[in-house]
């Protein structure tokens, strides 16, 4: 097992040295003078020449580059060219409401996807799995700004069971429950879709192994053949589907918190996109690159504790 | 196993084509639904009943009427002939980012998978890091340091859709060239190029174009969100997701204004879902024969 660890974790540093590379690059390829983008072009010289200096613009790209990656690895992201405080300050202060949505739509996408999927494998090809299948469907292919307009309008403005605007004071647990619950269910439903899929897909793989036959044949239980003998190993890949889909997670999670006007890393990546902040906008960028390697390499790993066969591949 | 198993003239394939769509009902509801929806989009400048960005402000914010059939938005504009017209918008940047995406991508993957070894570690490591940002977070950041317009926009869209083809296309490439004919194929001195594009690529195509689908809908979703988040094509261009993104300025007295335009993206992105879900398990001989 150690070894199948230190395998995948020596496969993650060169994928985040390129993604941190691949974000360096882009944020440097903005055309014209960043310094100036951010002034207007009605700055004064020495302004600008003040804030390129700030910004570390004027060091040789490759000087630029190195002192952007060691500073990332160290956790030093520079300063918010708007704010002028440490971006890994301003990250961590709106990453627990982004943590806190996240875990919930996940919790939410497992709690009603799992046994949706069984339901719908169980009974194969009728009129339920048919139905079930199709509201999936529907369930993916909602933007996820638009389910969380939909949400709003109904169970905040109509019915007026949570708040318009979730933000919550996270000392007040209370609170921080009330307010999370229509954006943790917005970003629940495409995994509610996801997982509800891939459980059905797994689920029918499982049902046809010949223990879960003999498991019949032998006269154990319908209910218990379900749960026990197939469930359980029907929902090693549904592991995978967190790493898998987690680049859409991270994308709703942005969209909802934008709609919801909540407080996480997608409102400080927009507003440092509207303010032209570019060290904010290249560090929640390394903040994203950092969360999706480990997350990858968690999912991995639980993946090869779960299922003995893929250490050993 | 493969969509378009062999060659045999325009009217086997389509024959093909039929057959494939008739085992899974759902692929022809979401052909018929995009059908409608391209048609609409054709069609937009005769069937629009008003100019999309004329502005009329003694009619802004009507609800729906016989005049306005989807009422009007907060300069007076015609609803309805914005979304006729936004639709031009969603299904070109769609299946452009896709085409151009899956071409790069198809044909990386395939060289990477029939080269081996340095190109294909080359390849697919650059391949892997494109594919661990999401593509909303690829289209916000591209789209931002280039500036939103149509053709960043597709080119965002088709950075993140590539890998995700250069897989696809690479590991078939693996396995069928070892296979019988493609030996033959070398063994009779064909070149490289031409045993990938003539003997590979056709093994693919079916898992392209299904994947290809899928990845439309996707494609036309992250366009809608870009908008959504003030990155897409500049107003006045009617958009859905900027449509919606007015709207939502006025979503407490006239919701309409952003819920008309989404249930057209809904339908969009839900109509390339049903074709690609149907034609993955028409074609998927796993799920077929049980």
């Amino acid at each position: 097992m150690l070894k199948y660890v230190l395998k995948r974790l020596g496969m993650s540093i060169p994928i985040l040295l390129a993604v941190l590379t691949l974000v360096f690059v882009i944020i440097r390829i903005v055309p014209g003078d960043p310094a100036m983008v951010v002034l207007g072009d009605q700055a004064s010289a020495e302004a600008l020449e003040a804030l390129r200096a700030k910004m570390g613009l004027d060091a040789p790209l490759v000087e630029q580059y190195l002192t952007f990656l060691f500073g990332a690895l160290r956790g030093d992201l520079g300063l918010s060219l708007l704010s002028g405080k440490p971006v890994l300050a301003e990250v961590m202060t709106v990453l627990p409401y982004t943590i806190d949505l996240t875990i919930a739509g996940v919790l939410i996408g497992v709690v009603f996807g799992v046994p949706l999927g069984v339901l719908t494998a169980v009974y194969r090809n009728s009129v339920t799995d048919y139905f079930i299948r199709v509201l999936s469907l529907f369930g993916l292919s909602f933007p996820a700004f638009y389910s969380a307009i939909l949400l709003i309008l109904v169970f905040a403005i109509q019915f007026q069971f949570f708040p318009v605007i979730s933000d919550p004071d996270l000392s007040d647990y209370g609170q921080r429950l009330e307010h999370l619950i229509l954006p943790a269910f917005n970003l629940g439903l495409i995994m509610v879709a996801y997982i509800t899929r891939s459980t059905r897909s797994s689920m029918l793989e499982v049902l046809r192994e010949d223990y879960v036959r003999t498991a019949k044949a032998k006269g154990v239980p319908r209910l218990i053949v379900i749960f026990r003998h197939a469930l359980q190993n029907a929902l090693i890949p549904i592991v995978t589907v967190i790493g898998l889909y987690l680049g859409v997670l991270i994308g709703n999670s942005v969209l909802t918190e934008i709609v919801f006007n909540r407080p996480g890393l997608g409102k400080l990546i927009l507003d440092a996109l509207s303010e032209r902040d570019y060290t904010l906008l290249q560090g929640v960028m390394v903040i994203y690159a950092f969360i999706i390697v480990v997350v990858n390499l968690i999912t991995d790993l639980t993946y090869g504790l779960v299922d003995p066969r893929v250490k050993h591949q | 196993m493969s969509l378009f198993p062999k060659a045999g003239g325009l009217h086997r394939t389509f024959n093909d084509l039929v057959r494939v769509f008739n085992r899974n009902k759902t692929s022809w509801a979401g052909l018929i639904l995009l059908l409608v929806m391209v048609v609409l989009a054709v069609l937009a400048p005769w069937i629009a009943p008003y100019d999309p960005i004329d502005q009329n402000i003694l009619q802004r914010l009507s609800p729906s009427s016989t005049e306005h059939l989807l009422g009007t938005d907060q300069f007076g504009r015609d609803i309805l002939s914005r979304i006729l017209w936004g639709a031009r918008i969603s299904l070109s940047v769609g299946t452009i980012s896709v085409l151009l995406g899956m071409a790069v991508g198809t044909v990386l993957g395939i060289f990477a998978g029939y080269k081996g070894k340095f190109w294909d570690y080359l390849i697919m490591g650059v391949m892997d890091v494109f594919m661990a940002i999401p593509t909303l977070l690829m289209g916000l950041m591209v789209v931002a340091v280039l500036g939103p317009n149509l053709v960043n926009l597709t080119i965002a869209i088709a950075l993140t859709v590539a890998p995700r083809f250069a897989r696809i296309a690479r590991a078939p490439t693996i396995s069928i060239k070892n296979r019988d004919f493609v030996e033959a194929g070398r063994a009779m001195g064909f070149s490289d190029m031409r045993i990938m594009a003539a003997h590979i690529f056709p093994n693919i195509l079916g898992e392209l174009v299904v994947m290809g689908s899928l990845w439309v809908a996707t494609a036309v979703r992250i366009e809608a969100s870009l908008s959504f988040i003030g990155l897409g094509v500049k107003p006045p261009t009617p958009t859905w997701g900027g449509m919606i993104r007015e709207g939502f300025q006025n979503i407490l007295s006239e919701p309409w204004i952003s819920i008309y335009p989404g249930i057209f993206i809904l339908i969009t992105v839900l109509a390339f879902n049903l074709l690609g879900d149907g034609l993955r398990d028409a074609i998927d001989p796993k799920l077929r024969n049980s």
